[in-house]
Order: C-alpha cells, then sequence, then structure tokens
C-alpha cells in the first residue's frame, strides 16, 4: 500500500515537471546542431551541443589511357601506342599521393592527412578514405601532391612505406620513390624490351639533388553529403607533354638520369584530372 | 525463499562442476613472449605480425621447437621439419633437393626460415601457395614426396606418446592433440627465428668500422639501378628483410617445366615467378634460387650480369637481356659478393635455443 502511494507522488512529480516546461518553452534553448555546414544542421536548434557531423571524403584513383580506363586486369596486353608510336603493356604501376588540401575562395583550407601509395594490383589502395571533417559548402580547388614535397620526403622516415620496399636511393638522394611504371614495349626489330618508368629526386651530380615532386592542382567543387571523389591519372600524358617520350633512347636505368628525371615531371604536370564526384 | 536457496546452489553445483570436468585446463596458465624485435627493424620496419588466434607463449614455442625436431611427424618417423630445414644452414637443405621419407626427391630447394613475422605478405613457399605459416605447416607432413605420412595418424602418434598430451595442454589448454595445434605450436617457434644482427645492421646502427671498402662498393652496386639493380625486389638499406616477400621470373629459363606461382593463381603472367628470398645468411644457405641450380654465389651473380634469358613473363626489371644482363665489372662482382656476404649472421646458425631441443 506504502509503496503504490509512492508511486503516485512520483507521478505526479514528473507531471508538473512537464507542466513547467510547457511554461517556458518559448526562452528555453532548444539543442541541436547549428551549423549550416553539417549534415545533420538543425535550423530550430538554438544551442549548439557540439552534435554537428560533417561530410567526410574518399578519393578514388582510377588510371586511363587517353580514356580508356586501365586496371590491373589489362596488364601484360600491348594495348597501347605512347605519342612515339610505340607499342607498350603495363605490367606494374605504383604511385604515391601526398598532402591533399581542399581550398574555400576566402583562403581558408581542408588538409587531409596522409598519404596514399596506389598499387594497382592491390585494389584497396585505390581508394583513400579520410576521416576529415568537410564542411558543406563550395570549394574553389583540390590541390595534392605527386610523391612527397621537401618537407615530407624524408629519408626512411615511413615504417609502411620502408617495408613496401618504397624508398628511394640514398645514392640518389633519398627519400621515396614517386612512381614506378614498369612493363614491356616493342622496338623496330618487333623484339619485346622492358621499361622501368621510375620517378623521384633528380640528382643533378653527386651530393646535388633536386626536388622534383609534383604539385598538382584541380578545379574546385560543392561538397553536399559524403563524397567519393575521383581522381584520373592519364598514363599517356606521361609520354606525351612537352616532350614526347621515346622509349628507344629512354627505358631503363632512368633513376639517376637527370634529364628523365626532369622530363617525367614536365611531362607530369598535366596527367592529373578531376573525374566523378558521388555524393 | 527454501527454493530460491536450492536453485542457487544448484547453479553453483553446476558452475564447480564445470570446472571440475576441465581438468586438463584448470592449471592451464601460459607465459606471453613479446617477439624480439632487432634494432634495425624497429627503427624501420612496420611492427612484426602474430595473429591474434595464435600469440607467442613461452609453452608454445618450446612445444613448436619439440615438434620442429619431432621424426614422428613423418610416415616411418624418420624425418622431422628440421631434417630439411637444417639450424646451421640458416634452416635449408644444402642438398639441392631435399630427399623424402619413401626416397622421393622433390623439385625446389627448401626454403630457410627466418623474420617470418614481418612477411606481410603472408604467402609461403617458393610459389605461395600457403597462406599464414600455420597454413605453410599443414604441406609438409602429408606431402607423399617429403614426410608422406596423414595428419590423423601424425595426431594419433603423438597422442599416443607419454609426453605430447601434457606439452600441448600447457601451451593450448587441452591434451587433445589437433594438426591446427600442432601447425599453430611449430609456427609460434617459427617467429622466434629472427635474424637481425650482421655486420651489415651494425653499419647501419652507426659502426662504421663494421664494413670494409670492398663491402661498401658492393652495396653502391646493389643499390645502382645501372648496375647490380638488386633493391627494387631484395630490400635494401631501408628494408632490411633483404626481400620484398613477393613473386618475379628473373630470366633463369626460357621455357618452364615449373611454372611457380602461375600454377597457384592460374594466371599465365604469372608462369615462371617464385618468391625473392632474403639475402641474409646466404653464407650458410647454398645452393641458390628456388631449384638450387646454382651452388656458388658467383654462379647467382653471373647469372644477372651476363646469363639473363628471356621469357614472355620475365620482369622488366632484368633488362639488357640481349647482352645477358648488366655486365658487372670483375671488381664489382667481387665487391657486390663481398657485401652479400656481409649480411650473413654468424649467431643465428648457432643459437643453442633454435637447435634440437630433444
Amino acid at each position: 500500500m506504502k509503496q503504490i502511494a509512492l508511486l503516485l507522488f512520483i507521478a505526479a512529480t514528473l507531471i508538473s515537471c512537464g507542466s513547467d516546461d510547457d511554461d517556458t518553452s518559448t526562452t528555453n534553448p532548444i539543442l541541436g546542431c547549428t551549423d549550416e555546414t553539417s549534415l545533420n544542421y538543425n535550423p530550430n536548434a538554438t544551442d549548439d551541443d557540439d552534435s554537428c557531423q560533417y561530410p567526410n571524403l574518399t578519393f578514388k584513383f582510377t588510371q586511363n589511357w587517353d580514356g580508356d580506363n586501365i586496371t590491373a586486369q589489362g596488364f601484360g596486353n600491348f594495348d597501347y601506342a605512347n605519342e612515339n608510336g610505340e607499342v607498350l603493356s603495363l605490367l606494374k604501376l605504383r604511385y604515391l599521393i601526398s598532402k591533399i588540401i581542399l581550398h574555400k575562395e576566402n583562403g581558408e583550407s581542408i588538409t587531409f592527412e596522409g598519404y596514399n601509395l596506389i598499387d594497382l594490383s592491390d585494389i584497396n589502395t585505390l581508394l583513400f578514405n579520410t576521416e576529415t571533417d568537410v564542411p558543406l559548402g563550395d570549394y574553389s580547388s583540390l590541390t595534392f601532391v605527386f610523391g612527397f614535397d621537401e618537407q615530407d620526403n624524408i629519408t626512411n622516415e615511413y615504417l609502411d612505406l620502408n617495408s613496401s620496399s618504397w624508398n628511394w636511393p640514398q645514392q640518389l638522394g633519398g627519400g621515396y620513390h614517386f612512381m614506378q611504371m614498369e612493363g614491356n614495349w616493342i622496338d623496330s626489330n618487333g623484339d619485346i624490351q622492358p621499361y622501368a618508368y621510375h620517378n623521384g629526386t633528380a640528382k643533378v651530380s653527386d651530393g646535388v639533388y633536386e626536388q622534383n615532386f609534383i604539385s598538382v592542382e584541380l578545379p574546385g567543387f560543392t561538397i553536399t553529403n559524403n563524397a567519393e571523389i575521383e581522381i584520373k591519372m592519364n598514363i599517356a600524358e606521361w609520354y606525351k607533354n612537352p616532350n614526347t617520350w621515346k622509349l628507344f633512347e629512354m627505358s631503363t636505368n632512368l633513376m639517376g638520369n637527370y634529364d628523365a628525371q626532369i622530363k617525367m615531371n614536365q611531362n607530369g604536370q598535366n596527367v592529373f584530372s578531376l573525374g566523378e564526384i558521388t555524393q | 525463499m527454501k527454493t530460491k536457496l536450492v536453485i542457487l546452489f544448484g547453479f553453483l553445483l553446476l558452475i564447480v562442476s564445470c570446472s571440475n570436468s576441465d581438468d586438463d585446463s584448470s592449471d592451464y596458465i601460459t607465459t606471453p613472449v613479446d617477439i624480439e624485435i632487432p634494432q634495425i627493424f624497429e627503427n624501420l620496419l612496420l611492427p612484426p605480425s602474430i595473429p591474434s588466434n595464435n600469440p607467442l607463449t613461452e609453452e608454445g614455442i618450446a612445444l613448436g621447437r619439440k615438434l620442429f625436431y619431432e621424426k614422428l611427424l613423418s610416415g616411418d618417423g624418420t624425418q622431422a621439419c628440421a631434417s630439411c630445414h637444417l639450424a646451421e644452414n640458416a634452416f635449408v637443405d644444402p642438398a639441392r633437393f631435399s630427399t623424402g621419407i619413401t626416397g622421393a626427391v622433390g623439385n625446389r630447394n627448401s626454403m630457410p626460415i627466418y623474420n617470418l613475422a614481418w612477411n606481410f605478405e603472408d604467402k609461403y613457399f617458393w610459389d605461395g601457395r600457403a597462406i599464414g605459416i600455420e597454413g605453410q605447416a599443414l604441406g609438409p607432413v602429408e606431402n607423399p614426396i617429403e614426410m608422406n605420412n596423414t595428419w590423423p595418424n601424425a595426431v594419433a602418434t603423438l597422442q599416443a606418446t607419454s609426453n605430447y598430451p601434457d606439452l600441448f595442454a600447457q601451451a593450448f589448454g587441452t591434451s587433445t592433440i589437433t594438426k591446427e595445434l600442432v601447425t599453430k605450436a611449430i609456427a609460434q617457434f617459427e617467429r622466434t627465428l629472427i635474424s637481425g644482427n650482421s655486420r651489415f645492421d651494425q653499419y647501419l646502427l652507426g659502426d662504421s668500422s663494421a664494413l670494409t671498402a670492398s663491402e661498401i662498393n658492393g652495396f653502391n652496386v646493389f643499390m645502382d639501378e645501372s648496375k647490380g639493380d638488386c633493391f627494387h625486389c631484395h630490400g635494401s638499406d631501408a628494408n632490411p628483410l633483404w626481400t620484398d616477400n613477393i613473386f618475379h621470373n628473373n630470366g633463369l629459363d626460357t621455357s618452364f617445366e615449373d611454372v611457380g606461382l602461375g600454377m597457384v593463381t592460374g594466371d599465365p603472367l604469372d608462369n615462371g615467378k617464385f618468391k625473392s628470398p632474403s639475402l641474409r645468411n646466404l653464407a650458410y644457405s647454398a645452393p641458390y634460387m628456388h631449384d638450387g641450380r646454382f651452388q656458388t654465389l658467383e654462379e647467382v651473380i653471373n647469372h644477372y650480369s651476363e646469363g639473363l634469358v628471356y621469357s614472355e613473363t620475365i620482369d622488366p626489371l632484368m633488362k639488357n637481356i640481349a647482352q645477358g644482363g648488366a655486365l658487372l665489372t670483375e671488381a664489382d662482382k667481387s665487391d657486390l659478393k663481398a657485401f652479400l656476404l656481409s649480411l650473413s649472421e654468424p649467431a643465428f646458425t648457432t643459437n643453442p635455443d633454435f637447435h634440437n631441443p630433444n
């Protein structure tokens, strides 16, 4: 009997509390996310409760030869002719992308931590998932570094890259490879020859090295949700512009070849473009 | 009230009787072991990879070591793992091909065993057909040209001994032996076989007197794309495993009787590809190549210098094939060999923890 009395008392208290709230609903704060650039913006919220959630981006790296998609499934096929008319196959393609930054018109920017070693033979590496919050809105450009820039290209610094044998020899200035592109090509006698188009720091002479990374700038876009951003590499460009690459002159032993390294850098300026944005 | 008490007692009895019935494992307390990471690995490489379902323990390692040297695993009780993986030879067989219990002879040289916890690809055998060391260890017991046993028979033989059931209980909490537990124990032992303290490691760690001028030049030949160009597949001062643990056709033959990786993947592009072995401990691990065709390092170096032959799947890093390869000078060849030998670690072959405990 006492229990019932207690229960009634508690119920009464609860109801009276509820009535109090009603009285003051016009002045009490409404908690929620108050940031219009978040995914869960609550226009009725008066007080921010730290619940805002923002889009995350996934970068998807795809490769093509003047528009024809290239995956590891096509490795070994002599399907491509470079600008110089040399027919070639692809057997390996690994390259490094770092320091991805999304820029706003007003000068603000969002930097995505880390780097991504893309290896066509491992599909997991073709997607780079980021956990950085990206507010909704317009972005004026996307920039990244092909390879590592001077600040990041630190010899033996990254244990995962060391474990993947990605280092650039210290004899050539150290740091890391930017790209390893390998395959075969057919020479003027019809014989199959190898090529190893490896890019990294350029050695001028013993002890004198030049940074050789590429700063890439792509157009901006509007973020309306979680998004997958496609970054396309047109492999044909490596052989095309401004230097018409001649494999019969430069196909192997290119790492220590200063001229080859600089031409790779020049030709690499236009290999990347912005692809589809899915959100 | 009384009923509740009775139920409670009933539960207690059940719990007590449950633990009683587990007598085998009631005193199952293992001692965890941290893998000993060489300084040079600590500095440069990702941490070793140990499967979460097979952590290293003193009891497991000791059992694995005993099993590694246990001839009862073979069909007629004459061969152990160690019969073809000799500690004094960095765990390879100095014979080109190993002879199984029936007298049958294989067609590949037995692989060295060390630094397996850093094989991040986790593929084993020359052709990568096994995943994980536990998976690898399943193979030889039943291979007709090796130990030619069956797992049920091998397990029953161990079960019938006076000592093994207790050792399994200590290591795994059950005296019921299974092939999975046998291979787990062997894998634990194999993960402790670590070689990371050669003279070259000491050089990298700062002892500049550890190498001769010839060895240092040999290292430069190794790292020079226009000379040895060894580092793309065989590690470097930055990847001190001295292997990439992946598969390549290194220009040995124009056609293949043994297609290696191609047999495993079914992809003709993989024909003639075999795993790059580590270059550590070459002083003890002749003969060389997957089929042990070369008895000396001179022969190996000559192969890459002027002996390369073309086949469709040859690695693009094998270049100047028309002339047979890199055409190293005799001086560079000699220095390269000297450098390679600086990667050998005498203490690895004499470590008493790695030898026969039986």
